[in-house]
């Protein structure tokens, strides 16, 4: 009966409203509204109806100048030496076995296809790895290179043509005039983004200068708490309130206090939220927009779990359209995973890595280095 | 760009359906298509090798070269070998022959462990146990006040006599909880631990540890349904490091397709005997292996939307529609309204969709879904008069003009939500007529099948398809709109056959009246 009765509902929705979503769509000539200011039932409070009128009224002239690496605490020069041994310890399998088929005698086209699956292995995605293994095979086949060392630099320009050099990977942590510096750190659940705001904080105070951090994760047990230990580690102040409230007037208040305060940056994390979840995005939204009713956002980090797989990029792309991601801080790149939904995400979005977090220690986050990355990917010593 | 299994098969087979007899050039094409999709959707390379060889051996063998129809082999092999792979039957819970039952979680950081925990408990009590939670994950931040809250929610005691963050020892917290749950009467203990690497070898012992201290019956290794190729090295690591007897399957509510499912289960041999769906503590399931592959041959997740279905709505309210609509009642914009609300609780209209069997490929169109769409049906509903809202025919041109303005929209909107629902008007009542008596529900939808399976089954299904089609044409007959209504229908009947990988109807209806005669 539940059955029957279901499939009949559906059929009468689908028939009355399907048309009338199509009609609406074409009606609109196919612009989406950004944010559907209609404001049917799930649209926003009356805190929203006056965003029009405050615009982020200065205009990016002022934009801090890109910041290299200075996000590092003092040890600066050990977060990349740690980097390169950590990634190597658990990656050198992917380097090795690759060198091994390119140094082969004969290069069949199993050895292609062998190449190809070892970069599938590496959760690079069927698409790009076929087409590495494609650029590689031709580049090969011209420069007729058999020595190892050769081909292991031809492998390394094709893979660092994949993560791309030139892009800008800098974090933009520096406050402009009175205004601090706000960054935003999102993703799906339990990819990081508490600890890696905490890391974050650590390494801007280890800048010398100062934080605040906004628990806009009131949804989590204990999460707020979470963040208020780490901020309590550096002395960062911690604005949150209960469990429950609104995320959006958490992140409000932060900014606010922190605009009072004249701290540099402010760090708001949010709530793990699943992509497919319409209501949960469209909330994630709104952070955003309440937060630039004050303050400009610098940098929204989605945080990115090297584990995940190619539901990686449907979860890059979906944040992407929703809060405009500039940058991925790819976490838990210390064990196994080889982090390479990032070549993916990259080529797909053209929003940079920036950040890599590699362990659970508190200093355990490093600027993303594409050269470093690929190099620790292939192994120095081979 | 992103296609998921389901949709990747699909194309496979409605790629196949046109060939009269498969050739080694077929299975070649549908290996390599196969491989493609189950590699982008998570599935660990080794196990996409060993899933497509066995296709292969078996789509050459004696069965498809005396298959009527072998495109149908093709799908019945692929689903048994999910069925297969995926584990079979579902396994339950081991309880302890002398209480406490010791249940303990592993898994890397972020897996979802300690929600995990609180959503175990929350199943042991509705099963009549007491359980017990166990914070022994000292290690992240504030581990043990999210156990602590959860608990709360659930209504479970806490045991966690160290504050955590690095404070104390899990290994001797794990060995006093036992003591603690046996002299407080609880028989069921959940020791929440530590996220930690594969390759973390102090880590891993420490987890050994906690588990020779405990003697767990069940050692759960907690999996994100996310998780990529890695996922055979981490499972593996975990079955060498601390062995686990059982898998769960967390964030199953995203659009993964749980490639990882099809992995772990491979590699290590060990069921998925549960499936975690959402944040909340209540969204927690045991798997089922069968809608596993069904979902992902995209045979759609009909069991699943019922279960959800029967726990959002009302059942006075079904009852009465059901009956009406028995009844051949004219249905009215009032129960449409009614009906919209429903739905709408079960979650978005999407998700809805996307479970209907042969979405698949529907599903950029569902993509453009917009909930609020729906909203805005509500309003215009809403502005209606309960006299307009029984007898929509009377709602004339000043009527619609003031509708349009009580719901801020515009005549034409207003104008096209009447017109349409004129049509489904229409439409409930032809179905209502071939439906016959209620209570066997799925006679004429089986027959149609049972007829659309054999032979072609073009002419049967297509009937559903240019009544409506006629019926859009009326209506401003955009090309584009049969998009959404046309892919609906085959939930319902008519198409069906034709959406449906073919072969596979029939054991999901089966299925759907088995479940109705209990």
């Amino acid at each position: 009966m539940d059955y029957l009765y279901l499939a009949i509902a559906i059929l009468v929705l689908a028939i009355v409203a399907g048309a009338f979503f199509l009609l609406q769509g074409r009606g609109r000539g196919r612009t989406p509204p950004p944010q559907a200011p209609k404001g049917g039932p799930g649209g926003g409070t009356g805190v929203l109806e006056k965003e029009p009128a405050a615009p982020p009224a200065e205009a990016p002239v002022v934009t801090a100048p890109p910041v290299p690496e200075i996000e590092l605490p003092p040890p600066s020069a050990g977060r990349l030496i740690r980097l390169r041994a950590r990634l190597s310890r658990s990656q050198n399998a992917l380097g090795k076995s690759l060198l091994l088929l390119l140094s082969r005698d004969a290069l069949d086209d199993e050895a292609w296809e062998e190449i190809e699956d070892t970069l599938i292995t590496a959760d690079v995605g069927v698409v790009p790895a076929r087409q590495i293994v494609d650029d590689l095979r031709t580049k090969v086949k011209v420069l007729g290179s058999r020595d190892p060392g050769e081909v292991r630099a031809l492998l390394k320009e094709e893979l660092l043509g994949q993560i791309g050099k030139d892009w800008e990977r800098s974090l933009r942590t520096e406050p402009h005039g009175a205004q601090p510096a706000v960054i935003l750190v999102v993703g799906v659940n339990g990819t990081g983004k508490t600890t890696t705001c905490g890391k974050l904080a650590r390494a801007i105070v280890g800048d010398g200068r100062s934080v605040l951090l906004g628990a806009a994760d009131t949804f989590r047990a204990a999460a707020a708490d979470q963040l208020q230990t780490w901020g309590s580690r550096v002395g960062a102040e911690v604005v949150r309130k209960d469990e429950g409230t609104d995320p959006a007037s958490v992140a409000f208040e932060a900014v606010k206090q922190g605009i009072a305060d004249a701290v540099d940056t402010v760090i708001i994390d949010t709530a793990g939220r699943l992509h497919t979840k319409t209501g949960l995005m469209d909330e994630l939204g709104k952070v955003k927009r309440v937060i630039e009713k004050q303050a400009q956002v610098d940098e929204v980090i989605l945080v990115l779990d090297a584990t995940t797989g190619q539901n990686g990029l449907q979860q890059a792309r979906v944040f992407a359209e929703v809060v405009n991601v500039t940058g991925i801080a790819l976490t838990k790149l210390d064990g196994t995973a080889k982090g390479g939904i990032v070549i993916a995400v990259q080529r797909e979005l053209g929003v940079p890595v920036k950040l890599v977090g590699l362990g659970e220690g508190p200093d355990d986050l490093a600027p993303f280095e594409p050269e470093a990355f690929v190099d620790a990917i292939l192994g120095d010593q081979v | 760009m992103f296609e998921t299994l389901s949709d990747r098969l699909t194309t496979v087979f409605s790629s196949l359906r046109s060939k009269g007899k498969l050739s080694e050039a077929d299975i070649n094409a549908t290996a390599r298509e196969i491989r493609i999709a189950l590699l982008e959707a998570d599935v660990a390379l080794p196990v996409v090798k060993d899933f497509v060889a066995q296709i292969k051996e078996r789509a050459r063998g004696a069965e498809v070269s005396q298959a009527l129809n072998p495109a149908q082999q093709v799908v019945k092999i692929v689903n048994d070998e999910l069925i297969n792979v995926l584990g079979g039957e579902t396994r339950r819970v081991r309880y302890a022959k002398s209480p406490p039952t010791v249940i303990m979680l592993a898994g890397l950081q972020g897996s979802g462990k300690t929600t995990l925990a609180g959503k175990l408990s929350r199943w042991f009590k509705s099963e009549g146990h007491a359980p017990l939670l166990v914070a022994a994950d000292l290690q992240r931040p504030n581990a043990v006040q999210q156990l602590q809250v959860l608990g709360e929610r659930s209504g479970t005691p806490v045991y966690a006599p160290e504050p955590g963050n690095g404070v104390g020892d899990p290994i001797e917290v794990a060995r006093r909880s036992i003591e603690h749950a046996k002299r407080s009467q609880h028989d069921v203990v959940i020791i929440d631990t530590a996220g930690r690497l594969g390759i973390d070898v102090e880590m891993m012992r420490q987890a050994a540890d906690i588990r020779d201290a405990v003697t767990p019956d069940e050692i759960l290794f907690v999996v994100d349904a996310m998780i990529g190729q890695d996922a055979v090295t981490t499972a593996q690591a975990f079955v060498d490091g601390v062995g686990f007897d059982g898998v769960v399957l967390t964030k199953l509510d995203g659009d993964a397709r749980g490639g990882a499912a099809l992995s772990v289960r491979h590699i290590t041999g060990r069921p998925i005997m549960f499936a975690s769906t959402g944040e909340k503590l209540e969204d927690f399931d045991v798997f089922h292996p069968d809608r596993m592959a069904g979902r992902i041959l995209d045979m759609g997740d009909i069991l699943t939307l019922i279960e959800q279905a029967e726990k959002a709505f009302d059942a006075e309210q079904a009852e009465k529609m059901t009956s009406k609509f028995a009844s051949g009642e004219d249905f009215t914009l009032e129960d449409f309204l009614e009906q919209m609300q429903m739905i709408r609780k079960l979650g978005p209209i999407k998700n809805l969709l996307g479970m209907m069997p042969g979405m698949g490929q529907m599903r950029e169109q569902i993509d453009d879904i917009d909930d609020r769409d729906l909203d805005r049906v509500g309003g215009i509903i809403n502005s209606m008069t309960p006299g307009e809202r029984q007898n929509p025919k009377m709602i004339n041109g000043s009527r619609r003009a003031r509708i349009a303005r009580g719901s801020g929209v515009t005549v034409t909107e207003v104008n096209n939500l009447v017109t349409r629902f004129f049509d489904a008007q229409k439409m409930m009542r032809q179905v209502a007529g071939g439906m016959g008596i209620p209570g066997m529900p799925g006679t004429r939808r089986k027959a149609v099948k049972a007829a659309g399976k054999k032979n072609k089954g073009k002419g049967k299904q297509r009937s559903g398809d240019p009544r409506k089609r006629a019926q859009e044409t009326g209506k401003k007959g955009a090309p584009q709109q049969d998009g959404v209504p046309q892919a609906l229908p085959p939930g319902l009947g008519g198409g069906l056959p034709g959406q449906l990988p073919p072969g596979f109807q029939m054991p999901d209806l089966s299925k759907l009246q088995d479940r109705k005669k209990k």
